[in-house]
């Protein structure tokens, strides 16, 4: 049961073969059981999560009857959720309760999802391995030496160890996708503007997007439908007309034009294991009719210095408003208002998100501006100029999410740049605003999980969900469980 | 040596809209504190500011009333510094595309008229207050002002002495109001005034070196410390010293300006665009649709009146400083005829002037309207009232008797024009006042004023005047 698709928990609910309460249950049990071990979760409150449940079961007896009604899910503690402690992961937010639930969450209420808490998370989404987490790292399941990847990997560890049927996730430079690989489950971010940002605390404001984790394609567009959508309290969200992300699963891969940039499979870093298996990968889409084509991103090198600009710059700002003033943690004892404002901020804050915030206070200073942050913002154009001009040759752009498997913590924890590295393949995904997608692909030889990356043009949802889905037809390494947890 | 001085305002005008720039909360003065500031004002982690539209749409009446580029497409930017009322830990501004520049605004000082040069006029958001009273040695947070909508508009270095200064703000005050953009209450910090003063030898070139004065909330405050800092900065510079730049405060007790910061202590801001806002783009359609629903502005219409009714300068200014004074006049003379215009414009100014500013009351809550003015001036163009059987008529208006023609009924104040009935009276009034009589035969121009006075006396005021005038002159064979 707890290997059962959202296809099927709907299936199962609809026809009464087992209530929300029932379902929320079992999950609270195996999280009560294994969250110890792996530390995905910061809250699980059994009581809300079953007055959600019942909520969802009143609403199914009252007659209505719609697909992921009952089913839960665990949210990234980087959604305000209403009554519920959202910390992002930081002790500047270890008390706050938020009192508004973010645009994403009330969708999912809406639509009868019951949250199963709140997953762990790198501090204000800062970090590529859950290390940074102030609540303490997130094992992965396959191996608990092992970092789950981050930012969001404690929602990847969750699904991962099926501690949740599915869970939200964020994107920044590839906060999905690269837990979603190390992780061996299903991510994908949408294009920039698809799901609205409204209460989702704030990292890169230009890059941060929403997007659902999950064992298969076909689970994350059905969540998709539930959480895309515009949002007039979101400036940056896109109006568009309601698309059904299911719509074309079930299409043939036959003359799908894939692209594959060199610039993927020639970087330094790049370990034998995972190129192995995106090959095997290539074979796989090959044998299904796709067509592969070599294309060419030559700024993509750029991607990871131009990101570490402009994130870090957007950073420095949207943090400003932890200031220990109107909530979260404020030191306790001061002398004046400055010595209140340095102390709250440097017990606060992490180390990743200090260095962070002074790289970005640092670009955006007077006299650096110019040379850092605009011609940041000038190759990030020219990036996302070598993604369209690729798409005029492809459908969809393939290569790895993560240049290695999962790695041990602590082995990147002091080197900063090594860290930022592992996010070589998503970063300029962001920077160029596409959909990018992680399903599974494969093992190392020590059985930690691989992941291949898909990457559409704009709005190319449904075409990236397609692929995925045709080859998780064609493969079952989305179905493993790591031994020890069936 | 002869000094010159020269002087730049910042204006930030809040703008009337009834909500918050970036949020829904209300923009109205004087609630509880933070009752008035919703989950965006306090800058709650993960929420987003959304532009309200009638912001801009004031910023683009302004841009059009004062002749000025509107930027189709301008930029929200973010000025970051820690303060406890910024709630989060920045402003949302415009800096380098703001959506309004090079506009200009004409004065008027002692008859001379001049033109002011509008930098930029740029949108952005209030903070909030500190409250350092009642809280026992800590400071109190108040955000109900935090998201309000300011509009900041900046002049070129372009007036020459503290009435240029003064002028233009007025001139700025008057259209701002007259547009419906700001209420212009300075009490409440609605029009608040930053004054970049320096000096310069006449006949040097380059400015001299800038102090900015802070926060002036009146028009008296602005010239008490432009004055107070002009003087000081010629006396540092004469004594042999250095103006250095800074941010100065004006103290309305002592009259004089003390230093806030110096440069060296200035932010640096770092600004960026935001990137929870777009880029703002104008519809031009949107702007032509505004652009047609201006109103008549001050200029314009006291051009006009200068040309249409033959008023003086004085007068078109003084009618075109309120909208809603020159609504009261435009509306009196449809009534009365424009033949009648300067007579309106003189009561105006006198007798409606007057009871206003002693009754401290706004022309539109006068008792007084346009209808009841206009019939009175009616009734001294026909010859019924005498200018001054009118003043009493205009008492009984005031005070609410009822229409005109009932006042003069009840109060008895119709003119005297049977010239049997004033022939009677001047006959009687030269038969006891020989002694004019005889001046004025002996040359004495003034006694034949004396006479028309005791004819008007013994008449009650009522007879007609040129009636009078012209009976007397037959009756002395003048």
């Amino acid at each position: 049961m707890i290997n059962s698709s959202l296809k099927t928990l709907s299936a199962m609910l609809a026809d009464k073969k087992i209530s929300a309460v029932e379902l929320a249950a079992r999950y609270l049990d195996r999280i009560d059981a294994l969250n110890p071990r792996l530390n995905a979760f910061i809250t699980v409150d059994r009581e809300k999560t079953l007055v959600e449940a019942r909520a969802a079961d009143a609403r199914r007896a009252a007659g209505e009857d719609i697909n992921m009604l009952g089913i839960p899910i665990a949210h990234k503690d980087i959604f305000c959720t209403d009554g519920w402690l959202t910390t992002c992961g930081s002790k500047m937010l270890g008390n706050f309760i938020a009192p508004y639930d973010a645009t994403v969450i009330s969708k999912f209420k809406q639509a009868g999802m019951v949250s199963l808490g709140k997953t762990n998370m790198d501090e204000f989404a800062m970090g590529s391995s859950n290390e940074t987490s102030y609540f303490g790292p997130v094992k992965n399941p396959w191996d608990e030496a092992a970092v789950p990847g981050g930012s969001s990997g404690g929602s990847a560890a969750a699904v991962a160890a099926r501690l949740a049927p599915a869970a939200t996730g964020t994107d920044t430079g590839g906060s999905i996708r690269q837990p979603a690989a190390l992780c061996g489950i299903s991510g994908l971010k949408p294009t920039y503007g698809i799901c609205s940002r409204y209460g989702m605390i704030a990292f890169a404001s230009s890059l941060d997007q929403a997007g659902p984790m999950a064992p298969t394609a076909e689970d994350c567009a059905l969540l998709m439908n539930v959480m895309a959508g515009f949002d007039e309290r979101d400036s940056t969200s896109l109006e568009r007309e309601k698309e059904d992300y299911t719509r074309d699963l079930d299409k043939p891969l036959a003359g799908l034009k894939i692209g594959l940039p060199k610039e993927f499979f020639f970087t330094e870093g790049l370990s034998a294991e995972v190129a192995q298996k995106i090959d095997g990968a290539i074979a796989e889409f090959k044998k299904l009719g796709a067509q592969m084509v070599e294309v060419s991103l030559p700024n993509m090198g750029l991607s990871v210095p131009v990101y570490y600009v402009l994130a870090p710059a957007e950073a420095s700002s949207n943090l400003s408003r932890f200031d220990g003033v109107r909530y979260g943690h404020r030191t306790a004892e001061y002398r004046d208002l400055l010595d209140m404002y340095e102390k709250t901020r440097a017990e606060g804050f992490g180390a990743e998100v200090k260095r962070r915030i002074m790289i970005g206070t640092y670009v955006l200073s007077h006299g650096y501006y110019d040379a850092y942050y605009l011609q940041a913002q000038k190759i990030r154009r020219l990036i996302a100029a070598d993604f369209a001009a690729a798409f005029k040759q492809c459908d969809v752009i393939l290569g790895p999410t993560s240049p290695t498997p999962a790695f041990n913590a602590g082995e990147k924890a002091s080197d900063p740049v090594a860290m930022y590295l592992s996010d070589i393949y998503t970063i300029a995904v962001n920077l160029a605003g596409l959909p990018g997608m992680s399903i599974p692909c494969g093992f190392s030889n020590d059985g930690r999980p691989i992941g291949v990356q898909l990457i559409g043009d704009l709005f190319s949802e449904a075409r990236l969900l397609n692929a995925a889905h045709q080859y998780q037809l064609n493969t079952d390494w989305h179905t493993r469980i790591p031994e020890g947890l069936k | 040596m002869k000094w010159e001085t020269v002087i730049g305002l910042e204006v930030h005008t809040q703008l009337t809209t009834h909500s918050k720039v970036f949020s829904g909360s209300s923009t109205a003065f004087g609630a509880e504190p933070n009752t008035q500031a919703s989950a965006v004002d306090i800058a709650l982690p993960g929420v987003l500011p959304v532009l309200n539209k009638g912001a801009v749409e004031r910023a683009i009446k302004f841009g059009l009333a004062v002749g000025a580029t509107i930027n189709r497409v301008n930029i929200f930017d973010r000025k970051n510094y820690f303060y406890p009322d910024l709630p989060k830990g920045y402003q949302i501004s415009q800096l380098a595309k703001p959506i309004i520049e090079f506009g200009s605004l004409k004065i008027n000082v002692d008859g001379e008229e001049k033109t002011i040069r509008i930098t930029r006029a740029h949108m952005e958001e209030d903070a909030g207050k500190s409250l350092h009273e009642d809280f026992h040695g800590m400071t109190g947070i108040d955000l109900n002002r935090a998201g309000t909508p300011l509009l900041e508009i900046v002049s070129e270095p372009d007036m020459r002495s503290s009435a240029e200064a003064v002028a233009y703000a007025r001139a700025l005050h008057n259209l701002v109001t007259w547009i419906g953009i700001c209420d212009g209450n300075m009490q409440e910090g609605s029009f608040r005034v930053d004054a970049n003063v320096s000096v310069r030898p006449v006949g040097q070139a380059e400015f001299g070196t800038r102090r900015e004065i802070k926060n002036l909330n009146s028009f008296r405050f602005l010239q008490q410390a432009i004055d107070y800092e002009v003087r000081w900065q010629i006396e540092t510079l004469e004594d042999g010293g250095r103006v250095q730049q800074a941010t100065v405060l004006f103290d309305p007790e002592t009259g004089e300006t003390r230093m806030m910061r110096s440069k060296e202590d200035a932010h640096d801001y770092r600004y960026f665009p935001d990137p929870d806002l777009l880029p703002v783009k104008l519809d031009e359609s949107w702007i032509e649709s505004i652009r047609a629903a201006m109103p008549e502005l001050p200029q314009a219409m006291r051009e006009r009146f200068q040309r249409e009714y033959g008023l003086s300068v004085y007068d078109a200014t003084s009618l075109t400083s309120q909208l809603d004074a020159a609504r009261f006049f435009t509306d009196t003379v449809s009534l009365a005829g424009e033949a009648q215009a300067k007579l309106v414009a003189n009561w105006m100014q006198g007798e409606v002037s007057a009871n206003l500013n002693r009754e401290e009351k706004n022309i539109v809550d006068a008792p007084i309207t346009p209808g009841l003015l206009a019939d009175l001036i009616k009734r001294i163009a026909d010859g019924t009232l005498s200018g001054k059987l009118a003043k009493q008529a205009f008492e009984g208006l005031w005070a609410g008797e009822g229409g005109v023609d009932a006042i003069i009924e009840a109060r008895g104040l119709k003119q005297m024009s049977d010239s049997g009935a004033i022939e009677k009276i001047v006959d009687e009034v030269l038969a006891a006042n020989q002694k004019s009589v005889e001046e004025f035969r002996a040359g004495k121009e003034k006694a034949f004023n004396a006479l028309v006075g005791q004819v008007m006396k013994a008449s009650k005021g009522k007879a007609n005047p040129a009636q009078v005038n012209e009976i007397l002159k037959r009756k002395l064979g003048a």
